[in-house]
């Protein structure tokens, strides 16, 4: 077990207080009986959910299978150690392009993935939201762009994003609260590959803050955002949402694995049932909302599969844990004269969004590429995985890391219900059917890395990097398996994100994106957790909940 | 070979505000490392030690870091990456097995200790298992060229880059919080950021590395 938390911390009427050092707590609500809302995942769905749901008065219990942290206590300046904010429970990876789990993509900590992402906030473009009809590939969302794009200012605001003045791209948008932050060395060589093409750059939209924002001091760009913020200038779920939670009476459960989801005679959800304190528990809910990423939102409704729903819950369409998709992350890689030193600042100061808002390209969908930092890591596995090198040759190589530039890409991948998460025979430590993730890039998928690749190199080329290469196979965040819709054959839930199904069952988080877009998710996941708890409000108020 | 870094050791930063409570922790942690094996047999370590010491061979002018010993600790300790891909067994597990199946084929190519090869020998079986071409038996359900490239590469490298030895021969500035970084541009280095030795100026970079901390 990584870390050094091996037991709750929340209890007793307190919450861990994120902003101290010494082990402080602030107070917490508690729940005995049954509750409005039962939440599984606090991360950017259901932390954000929760927050909202409590401040309208519900009810709420969130339950989280990592721990609750306190940054400035907790984390340590230390790759390795930080993967104590992965999860690492058992999981089975497959296909003919099998996807690098933990750390590149699955977090379990109170505040989920948005405790170590890289806390890039970006909108979808617009007509990615009717890609279908629009576009002529993957799948409609059920919700109006104009609509998201208020959420999506909402959120901004609320999250305090630190962006450009105007941003290259797409309809206009409201000004960042944020000034944007400084650009590094490393992003000033995407800007001049960018200006060697005639595209359009921008400094990168980013949740960390360039001024002190209550308790959060501004960015120190000592370059660990994706192992974890240890002062607290993230604007994470853990610093944002959740401290609102709990100030408007949400209870959390940190180190609360949820193993089922009970459903009564009426064929109601009516809680669950978690392990927590060494035995296993029983939550009484009105309502229960999934948040747990695409692998364990699909995976808990699998394993919650009972009598009266044989395929598990939330699945007579059969969608559930398919059109799990991933984003490709590719990127191409070089060294220069000047010494860059691109661990300083946040890894992706900089970011082109060209060719998302460019259709005029053999293949459907769209990536942004943005600049690079990673520590030394990560930056050896990039060596010896995109090189083969091993020996002499990759700790020599090793020695230029601070001559190092480069820049990635996340690109869309397609929806194709081959490639999805099942329940695998093996069980993890608390005895539940782990996952097993099967995946494959498809034709759609691999024209759009190799264009990308090739646009990547001539940018760097550009800039006068020398020494290209490419690392040609990696991919990063997740989205899919319980996709939305507009019925109940061809999706999971509805635009409110509440299951066809089950009418008190709802999921909140990345599985239920029908299409990934070429930009990070976390903020459009945020946003949408806005929306919904709004969409919940007015169901009440209809009583139609 | 010369050092890119002479003189630079981003231990010296330890004790001041480029380093907080917990990272002290962790860091110290490691540099105590048990060095006999908890994980492994006597035999499996001998040939995990062997297998580092070709992966990332360690310059003679410096204490080794102890990658075979990190390992072992961290798969002791349950660190585990979590996930396995297709058909290799979990990482503990997986490295037991492919070990044996190193020590295998030393026996069966040049009837030695995979550990007593010496280096040639050593790097022509790691490449071989790199590309896939290992085939005995001993190896039983698991492909070799996926077990060196997401158990042996991965792991190895995860070890040694993790320790602050790595760090200060590669100029990097290590753990910076609170402190953080102030110059952002290229070629402006901050006073806690290591030195780089430009061609002929060893010796000043030596006397530059002295005073960063
Ligand atoms: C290294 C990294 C960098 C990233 N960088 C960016 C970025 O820069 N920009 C961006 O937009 N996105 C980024 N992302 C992706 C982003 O963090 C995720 O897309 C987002 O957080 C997903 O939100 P979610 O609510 O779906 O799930 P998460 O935020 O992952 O939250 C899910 C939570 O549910 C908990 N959970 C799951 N199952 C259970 C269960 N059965 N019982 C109890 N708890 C459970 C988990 O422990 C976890 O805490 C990054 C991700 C990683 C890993």
């Amino acid at each position: 077990m990584w870390g050094e938390v091996d037991a709750p911390r929340a209890g007793n009427g307190l919450a861990p207080d994120v902003f101290d050092a010494h082990g402080g707590h602030v107070p917490m609500r508690e729940y005995g009986g049954e509750v409005d809302f039962a939440i599984v995942g606090t991360g950017a769905g259901g932390g954000t959910l929760a927050a909202r749901l409590a401040e309208m008065g519900f009810s709420v219990v969130a339950f989280d299978a990592g721990a609750y942290f306190r940054p400035l206590q907790d984390f340590a300046s230390d790759e390795l150690t930080q993967n104590q904010l992965y999860w690492t429970d058992k999981r089975i990876s497959d296909g003919e392009n099998p996807i690098t789990l933990g750390g590149k993509n699955s977090g379990k900590a109170v505040g989920g993935s948005t405790v170590h992402f890289a806390m890039v906030s970006l909108r979808f473009r617009p007509e990615w939201f009717k890609s279908r009809t629009r576009l002529g590939y993957g799948a409609d969302w059920p919700i109006d762009w104009r609509e998201m794009w208020h959420y999506y200012g909402l959120a901004e605001r609320q999250i305090g994003i630190a962006g450009p003045l105007t941003y290259p791209w797409g309809p206009k948008r409201p000004r960042y609260p944020y000034r944007a932050h400084e650009l590094n060395a490393a992003a000033k060589v995407l800007a001049r590959g960018c200006e060697s093409q005639g595209y359009d750059w921008t400094e990168t939209p980013l949740a960390t803050v360039s001024a002190p924002r209550g308790k959060s001091p501004p960015c120190m760009y000592r370059g660990f955002c994706r192992f974890g913020c240890s002062t607290n200038a993230k604007q994470s779920v853990l610093t944002v949402w959740l401290p609102r939670a709990l100030k408007a009476g949400a209870e959390i459960r940190d180190m609360a694995m949820v193993g089922r989801i009970e459903t009564d005679a009426a064929g109601l959800a009516s809680g669950v049932h978690y392990h927590r304190h060494g035995a296993w528990r029983f939550q009484r809910a009105r309502h229960v909302v999934v948040a747990g990423y695409a692998i364990e939102t699909p995976r808990l409704l699998l394993n919650s599969a009972n009598a009266q729903f044989p395929d598990g819950l939330a699945n007579r369409s059969g969608l559930v844990g398919k059109n799990l998709m991933t984003q490709s992350n590719q990127a191409v890689f070089g060294r220069v004269e000047d010494e860059v030193r691109w661990n300083k600042g946040p890894p992706s100061l900089a970011i082109t969004e060209h060719w998302n808002y460019e259709d005029r390209k053999d293949f459907f969908g769209g990536y942004c590429w943005m600049g690079q930092g990673p520590l030394p890591i990560e930056w050896a596995s990039v060596q010896a995985g995109a090189r083969g090198l091993w020996g002499e040759r990759l700790r020599h190589a090793m020695l230029d890391y601070n001559h190092a530039v480069g820049i990635k890409m996340v690109g869309e991948m397609l929806p194709d219900e081959r490639n999805r998460v099942t329940l695998a025979d093996e069980t993890d430590q608390y005895g539940l059917r782990v996952a097993r993730v099967t995946y494959r890039w498809g034709e759609n998928d691999k024209a759009l890395i190799e264009h990308a690749l090739g646009q990547m190199a001539m940018s760097l080329q550009g800039a006068g990097v020398s020494d290209l290469f490419r690392q040609e196979d990696d991919t990063n965040h997740l989205g899919g398996t319980a996709r939305m819709g507009f019925d109940a054959a061809t999706s999971v839930v509805d635009a409110d994100c509440r299951s066809w199904d089950i009418p008190n069952l709802f999921i909140c988080d990345g599985s239920v994106f029908p299409t990934v877009g070429g930009v990070n998710p976390a903020l459009t996941i945020q946003t949408l957790a806005l929306r919904t708890a709004d969409r919940i409000k007015t169901l009440a108020g209809r009583g139609e909940l | 070979m010369t050092e890119r870094y002479p003189g630079y050791d981003v231990l010296a930063k330890r004790g001041g505000v480029s380093w907080d409570e917990r990272t002290r922790r962790a860091v110290d942690e490691r540099l105590a490392v048990a060095r006999e094996p908890g994980f492994f047999s006597a035999g499996e370590f001998l040939t995990l030690e062997a297998v580092c010491g070709r992966i990332l061979p360690q310059p003679a002018h410096r204490p080794a870091i102890p990658v075979a010993a990190m390992l072992d600790a961290n798969l002791l300790a349950g660190n585990s990456q979590g996930f396995r891909v297709g058909a290799l067994p979990h990482d503990g597990e997986a490295w037991k097995l492919g070990l044996a199946a190193f020590e295998a084929e030393a026996r069966s190519a040049f009837a030695l200790a995979f550990f007593a090869l010496g280096a040639p020998p050593q790097d022509e079986l790691l490449h071989a298992a790199q590309d896939g071409k290992l085939q005995n038996s001993a190896w039983g359900e698991m492909p070799c060229d996926l077990f060196f490239a997401k158990r042996v590469i991965v792991d190895v490298t995860a070890m040694y880059y993790s320790h602050p030895t790595a760090w200060s021969e590669m100029g990097f500035g290590g753990p910076a919080s609170p402190r953080g970084y102030v110059r952002m541009e290229a070629n402006r280095r901050d006073p806690w950021e290591a030195v780089e030795a430009k061609p002929g100026g060893a010796a000043l970079a030596r006397e530059a590395n002295r005073r960063v901390g």
